[in-house]
């Protein structure tokens, strides 16, 4: 694929600015195909931090030095561009979070202590990360609540029509993802939200998966709660964003204690700052902070659409090729699914595969991917899983066919 | 000991100086995949949630005894790439006395380059099967004290 362009797109050039997939590894040019877990950094993210730690590191908000003023700037433009990045009304909604998995846990610690109740109901699919099932099951243990799973069909996909039933006047809330981590379904989120909201039932969407690869519009999803990592998204790892709606946020206690989340404090009692302030106590992560930015820039600059068409390209090339060799098959077959291709093969353990395909320099995620109830759906310990970005290629998909065939040769 | 019984040490030299004859990692696997599939049959009775050592990717099972004053250990992983390294970890530490088995350094996996496989990761139940085999040495050396 290198090379090729589509839509004007430069596939070479993209591959250029992403300094870490130039190396070996083992001896061998590194096939990166672990990009669910985390997405290589283009040349401008690596700058940013670079500049930000080089000529204007200082402490934002409370200083009225320069530097301070402009570490200010840089991080508030990120939220700017965050906001306008999935459309939120306001820059108030984006609260900056060390990732996914915290925003979520913040949403479990402040709207659940306040809105959930012994005997409620919390509903997670069957398709969630720990980080989006664990949370929900700590507070349904606080509070006598009780978590109810959405099943999954055998392709790997929700099956929605259980979604009536399940919801009850005692369901409070329903956190799902935008798109499977494990297999790369993407779920049909804009109908999950309408059925809840017309039964009063607010929604939260880990959208870890998600983000790099759809066009995000939380108005336009009416989500009320929207979750996702820098990291996943071609930006640094250690920032995360959650989206509020400002009602909720409004109206939620805070999460932690500290500096910058107050107005006034004296020794006897305090007050709460405003929005998204009243959510960030402490010196949040300036650095990751500014350079998701960059990140944002570096998407916006493509465009989601043209990403997509590149990674639906490379999807369909190694559904094609992987499909054909023998004992292979493909877990999650969802009709609507991000470039992720899920696998196990029979009588191999994906264990030995992934260690077998790192000595030729391919580098793909083994195991449950942190989804066990989802694995056990499915009665397998885990999956081999390849996921591509924009910058993947052709001859790559060609080198893990070619690895594959030669791990199953050693193994059997 | 009797003189003509290795150490732990010399039969970590010993299979150092096997995988030494590998020029390519592929060979090196390959014989790795073949020592785990050669590896003894662990009991089924043994294949118990009590015995095993869970890790993210693949689970390891061990059952370890005392004969004679010297501790031996049976292993079974479901990956065989573990099995292969279980199957030189069972190799070198079984047959010697407990004492000996819970001071030894175990150096070999690095110098036959497969230190990644002992990284401190939570990837697979490797790790922890080592320090539960120099675990029950101390327990089995603890016992022998007790009769002395």
């Amino acid at each position: 694929m290198s090379g090729t362009k589509i839509k004007g797109l430069d596939l070479t050039t993209i591959r250029e600015e992403f300094p870490v997939l130039d190396q070996q590894v083992n001896g061998k040019p590194l096939v990166y195909f672990d990009n669910a877990a985390t997405t290589q950094k283009p040349k401008a993210v690596i700058d940013s931090l670079v500049s930000y730690y080089s000529s204007y590191n200082a402490n934002i908000h409370r200083g009225i030095h320069t530097l301070a003023e402009k570490a200010t700037a840089a991080f508030e433009s990120t939220r700017e561009a965050i906001r306008a990045f999935i459309n939120a009304s306001s820059t108030e909604e984006i609260i900056f979070t060390k990732g996914t998995t915290e925003s979520i846990n913040l949403v479990a610690a402040t709207w659940g202590k306040e809105n959930i109740h012994k005997g409620d109901e919390i509903i997670v699919s069957g398709l969630e990360h720990h980080s989006n099932m664990v949370p929900w099951q700590i507070l349904a243990a606080e509070k006598g609540a009780i978590v109810k799973i959405i099943p999954v069909n055998a392709n790997g996909e929700l099956i929605l029509s259980d979604l009536n039933n399940l919801i009850t006047d005692k369901t409070k809330i329903i956190a799902l993802n935008h798109v499977s981590n494990a297999l790369g379904t993407i779920n049909p989120i804009a109908e999950v939200i309408k059925i809840a909201h017309s039964k009063n039932v607010k929604v939260l969407i880990d959208g870890a998966q998600a983000v790099s690869h759809l066009d995000i519009d939380v108005q336009k999803l009416d989500a009320d709660f929207y979750a996702f990592s820098g990291h996943k998204m071609y930006g640094p790892t250690g920032i995360g964003i959650l989206y509020g709606k400002k009602a909720l946020l409004e109206e939620m206690p805070p999460y932690q204690g500290g500096g910058e989340m107050i107005k006034e404090v004296t020794y006897a009692s305090c007050s709460f700052n405003e929005l998204p302030y009243k959510f960030e106590a402490g010196t949040p992560n300036i650095a990751d902070a500014i350079a998701l930015k960059a990140s944002v820039d570096f998407i916006n600059k493509f465009g989601k659409q043209a990403i997509r068409e590149v990674e639906n390209q490379l999807l369909e090339y190694a559904t094609q090729k992987l499909s054909a060799i023998p004992g292979l098959t493909i877990k999650g077959t969802a009709k609507e699914k991000v470039s992720v291709i899920s696998f196990v093969i029979e009588g191999i353990h994906h264990q030995d595969l992934g260690i077998l395909l790192d000595q030729e320099g391919i580098a793909i995620r083994t195991g449950h991917h942190c989804t066990q109830p989802l694995m056990g759906h499915f009665g397998i310990p885990g999956t081999a899983r390849a996921s591509f970005a924009v910058y993947n290629t052709f001859e790559e998909i060609d080198r893990l066919e070619a690895g594959i065939k030669k791990a199953v040769k050693m193994l059997k | 000991m009797s003189a003509a019984e290795k150490t732990v040490k010399e039969i970590q030299n010993q299979v150092v100086e096997e995988f030494s004859f590998f020029d390519e990692w592929d060979e090196k696997y390959a014989y790795l995949i073949e020592l785990g599939k050669k590896l003894e049959i662990l009991d089924p009775s043994h294949k118990t949630e009590e015995k095993k050592i869970k890790g993210c990717q693949s689970q390891v099972w061990l059952n370890s005894y005392l004969k004679d004053d010297k501790i031996y250990y049976q292993a079974d992983s479901d990956a065989v790439i573990v099995k292969g390294l279980v199957s030189l970890l069972v190799r070198v530490f079984s047959g010697h006395p407990p004492a000996e088995v819970a001071q030894a350094d175990i150096d070999f996996i690095d110098e036959i380059g497969l230190k990644q496989h002992l990284s401190p990761t939570r990837s697979n139940g490797l790790v922890s099967m080592l320090k539960q085999m120099k675990l029950d040495a101390v327990a089995f050396q603890a016992l022998l004290q007790s009769k002395q």
